[in-house]
């Protein structure tokens, strides 16, 4: 009983945030480290060492497939080897050569992408100890990477694999600051450094977040920014220095400032007010950079013309609202307005609790949609948690749909992904068998749960 | 006492009604009779739905729900025709802060907890209660339609006496005033008292006390007799100034007389004590609490290693309002928590409600009752059939509360609370077309649903959208 209050919603409340990775499968190169500068002896810093694990030439055949861009095929079959997807087509596809999984009466979807967790930043158990997810100490932290945060060995990372089939998903610093860091996208494969878990050529993200939070906890420290105009006017003068950046002697956090002008780093903006989000598009336009995603955008219903012509995703909950004043006007048909104004809509969690279920939020959204007469296909709705997401973490060339020469992120769900009923039953990340719901074998248990009660069980 | 001042709002229509607050006004003069037809109905009772059904409510009470082919005369009841809609009991959500607060992190609007009140067990919500809440509105919408709110510790291991109320449409939301007593006896029990479980354990053990002697004082009768002399187990018998009614009550500041007199209750076993705990040897030292306070009524709350002590939760006959899906360790004090925690804990014979106040919004109870009907297809986890998981957070809480027969189950003679649904209850995106309070049917507007309309489209009007309402 953790929460025990209505809409305790204490992680919102508190703080959220963003980074990125860098490097190729195993062997990093300096044209993968788009927005990071090399380091003493020339190669890219921190950069991924995650390599794919073996896996065998694998048919998914017989189950209704959708490819996380709005297709559907029923009786379908997915071809994968080496880590790559080879060939998604229906029933006629030859199989030869494959090991051929009968997917009958069971669906098929890209891996599950979360665009927002603080998983290994505020990992469990959440004691004070292990709270890695704001440097709150300055409004303006763009020096700070999520990654220098990350445990590997939070049990987070292997429930959102086992219960809602997550293959990649971003850390993000939390929302204290105006600026709150760098991201950082991960493949959701245990490993014993956040190297080893880094996606490669992941472009880096940068947390930024506006409104109440920021405000309050530098009000409440007696420094600005303590109003919502205070928050602007510390950030403008950010940029404008950026701006002024020569890059002779290296500053940390001008160099990701400058990433983000340059268009390398993206931006990943907490705000959920409708008003506020057209200043920040605003204010973007003035210093010259652009807004990829608003997270936690309750109110972008109200905008969604603005925000498809900005071309802005908006990340979202299904139905979290009134925790705090910025989220009272939360309504549960967000997303459908926002798919019907035609602008970008990805589901987020930024809970670790959530995280396992975003199949299930998108559907409750979907539902929402259907209630205002807007039938909106499943297999667009997919889209939502997996390519929508991917897209916006600037990874959409590589995962997040299934189609030939993708990675092979792949789930099998043992029935609709849009029903409660269903569970992920086998997940593929990179082509290699991460997850298997009938083989307790093929299941991680991270180091801190070794021993412990409840230690391998199914959770 | 069952509230029953509701006002009839004709089927179809939406109605505020004019409850007469304290009143107590017979169901016949406000409800109105209906019938409902070609739904599938679920009772809420553990049984599995049944298809072609109907349901009859005369009076504000359920008179039958089950196959239509048992549907009794339904003399004058206006004929419902369901359309193959769902019909369930209204949802019963326990543990909830509904009606005590608008915003959670708007610290004015926020009533849930009183951190620097000087009183803890005094403290009674249902003076407080604000049946005008949205997000009683918003709660109603969906489906839930009886809670238990409660203010919850924080100035002390006591979170106040809780009230049950319905989220009817009317100003009388209180069903039943100091239906329990709250308190924390796990991690943040010992933060509270001081920064270990034995500091909550000797604040509990002295503040019953204190409440027994103050029963005793005031000649009240119902103080437990002839217990057992306590016996700790090794060599150094327990002090008889720290035991049973011959304890001294020097230095009991830690305890107003106003929190003692609250207590009193709850020692005589009057009044419900719901006890938030976790941990498995947390939940084994709270069943022994039966050994030196017999007639304590406990409800564990939460209990995410519940099921790693299920026989004895069992055996003690304490029922559990367990958290439904945790399967992290959160914190020390939830290794073992899992998503099977529930299913075990039924399968061992448990008493088992779904833990609202363990989600965020507790119009999700459904949502997570769908979830563990889920985990009965997962190799090696334990889930609930569909009907046990209705039950979990329909019959289960409300027999919990002590309002079996009477809420929660769509037996004959309980309170005419249904619920209409659009699909399968369980299912996310099912949606109640129509909500009924003991037979009344509310309004389902709130501010959400006004916000859905007025952005409904984005089209410049002759007027800004701030004349759309």
């Amino acid at each position: 009983m953790k929460r025990f209050a209505m809409l305790a919603c204490a992680a919102a409340m508190a703080v959220s945030g963003c980074s990125t990775a860098d490097g190729g499968s195993g062997t990093a190169s300096a044209s993968d480290a788009r927005g990071a500068a090399l380091g003493a002896d020339g190669r890219v810093p921190y950069a991924s060492t995650y390599q794919r694990y073996p896996g065998r030439p694998t048919a998914l055949v017989g189950a209704t497939v959708f490819d996380g861009r709005g297709g559907r095929i029923e009786n379908g079959t997915v071809l994968f080897r080496d880590g790559e997807v080879v060939a998604v087509g229906d029933a006629s596809l030859s199989t030869d050569g494959y090991d051929r999984i009968d997917g009958a009466g069971k669906f098929v979807t890209p891996g599950v992408i979360d665009i927002h967790s603080h998983l290994g930043d505020y990992p469990t158990p959440s004691v004070e100890a292990h709270s890695d997810g704001n440097e709150a100490t300055s409004p303006m932290t763009p020096e700070v990477w999520a990654e220098h945060s990350v445990w590997p060995q939070d049990p987070g990372f292997t429930r959102a694999l086992a219960n809602g089939g997550v293959t990649a998903l971003q850390i993000l610093p939390g929302s204290a600051n105006l600026t709150g860091g760098r991201s950082v996208t991960l493949k959701n494969v245990s490993a014993r450094t956040v190297q080893g878990m880094k996606f490669p050529g992941a472009p880096y993200g940068m947390k930024m977040a506006c409104g109440e939070n920021p405000k309050r906890v530098y009000g409440g420290k007696g420094r600005m920014p303590s109003t919502r105009m205070g928050n602007f006017a510390v950030n403008r003068q950010m940029w404008l220095d950026a701006q002024a950046y020569d890059g002779e002697k290296r500053d940390l956090g001008k160099e990701t400032l400058k990433g983000v002008l340059d268009g390398e780093i993206l931006i990943h903006n907490h705000c959920y007010r409708a008003d506020e989000m057209a200043l920040v598009i605003d204010m973007a336009k003035e210093m010259g950079y652009k807004v990829t995603a608003f997270h936690h955008a309750v109110e972008a219903y109200k905008i969604g013309d603005l925000l498809r012509e900005n071309d802005i995703c908006s990340a979202i909950w299904a139905d979290w609202y009134g925790f705090k004043m910025e989220s009272y006007d939360g309504i549960l048909e967000n997303a459908a307005l926002l798919q019907k104004a035609g602008a970008c809509v990805v589901i987020h969690s930024d809970d670790a609790n959530g995280i396992q279920r975003l199949n299930q939020e998108a559907a409750k959204a979907q539902a929402a949609g259907l209630r205002l007469g807007m039938d909106i296909p499943d297999a667009d709705v997919i889209g939502w948690f997996t390519y929508n997401a991917a897209k916006a973490m600037g990874i959409g060339e590589m995962t997040g749909s299934l189609e030939a020469g993708k990675m092979a992120d792949v789930v099998l769900w043992n029935g609709d992904p849009l029903s409660v009923y269903s569970r992920p039953e086998k997940v593929w990340i990179d082509g290699a068998l991460m997850y298997d719901a009938m083989d307790r074998t093929r299941r991680p248990v991270s180091d801190f749960e070794l021993g412990q009660p409840g230690e391998g069980d199914v959770k | 006492m069952m509230k029953a001042s509701k006002r009839l709002s004709p089927l179809g229509a939406v109605g505020i009604a004019l409850g007469l607050a304290g009143a107590f006004v017979g169901h016949a003069a406000n409800a109105q009779d209906f019938a409902i037809t070609g739904v599938t109905v679920a009772t809420g009772d553990g049984s599995e739905p049944v298809e072609n059904g109907a349901v009859l409510v005369r009076g504000g009470r359920v008179v039958y729900a089950g196959p239509a082919s048992g549907m009794p005369a339904t003399g004058g009841a206006t004929a419902v025709d369901g359309q193959g809609a769902w019909v369930t009991p209204g949802i019963v959500a326990a543990v909830t802060t509904l009606g005590l607060l608008d915003v959670g992190g708007v610290g004015e609007s926020n009533d849930s907890s009183a951190r620097n009140s000087p009183f803890s067990a005094a403290l009674d919500v249902a003076p407080i209660v604000n049946p005008n809440s949205q997000h009683i509105l918003v709660h109603r919408a969906a489906g839930v339609t009886r809670a238990a709110t409660t203010t919850s510790p924080s100035a002390s291991i006591f979170g106040g006496q809780g009230a049950i109320i319905d989220l009817g449409a009317d100003p009388d939301a209180v069903m039943r005033p100091r239906a329990f007593q709250m308190v924390a006896l796990g991690e943040q029990g010992g933060r509270i008292a001081g920064g270990s479980r034995a500091a909550a354990h000797v604040l509990f053990r002295n503040a019953l006390r204190e409440a027994m002697r103050l029963g005793e004082d005031a000649q009240i009768p119902g103080r437990s007799s002839d217990r057992p002399e306590t016996d700790l187990g090794d060599d150094v018998p327990i002090d008889p100034r720290l035991s049973g009614e011959y304890a001294e009550r020097a230095g009991d500041v830690l305890l107003t007389r106003f929190d003692a007199s609250a207590l009193v209750p709850v020692v005589r076993g009057e009044q419900m004590l719901l006890v938030a705990v976790e941990r498995a040897s947390d939940i084994r030292s709270v069943l022994a609490l039966k050994q030196e306070f017999p007639r304590l009524d406990m409800v564990l709350v939460g209990a995410s290693e519940g099921w790693l002590v299920a026989q004895d939760i069992a055996a003690a006959g304490v029922p559990v309002i367990a958290d439904g899906l945790d399967d992290l360790p959160q914190n020390f004090e939830e290794l073992a928590a899992t998503q099977s925690n529930i299913g075990r804990l039924a399968a061992a014979g448990v008493t088992v409600a779904i833990n609202a106040s363990a989600m965020e919004n507790p119009r999700n109870l459904n949502q997570f009752a769908g979830n563990l009907v889920a985990l009965s297809r997962v190799p090696g986890a334990s889930g609930l059939s569909w009907g046990q998981a209705l039950a979990t957070i329909t019959s289960v809480p409300a027999r919990i509360l002590g309002l079996e027969g009477r809420a929660g189950a769509l037996t004959q003679g309980a309170a005419g609370d249904l619920v209409m649904w659009d699909g399968d209850p369980l299912e996310v995106g099912s949606t109640p077309t129509r909500v009924f309070i003991d037979g009344v049917e509310q309004p389902l507007e709130n501010h959400q649903s006004k916000l859905k309309e007025r952005y409904r489209d984005l089209d410049r009007g002759d007027l800004p959208k701030g004349y759309v309402w």
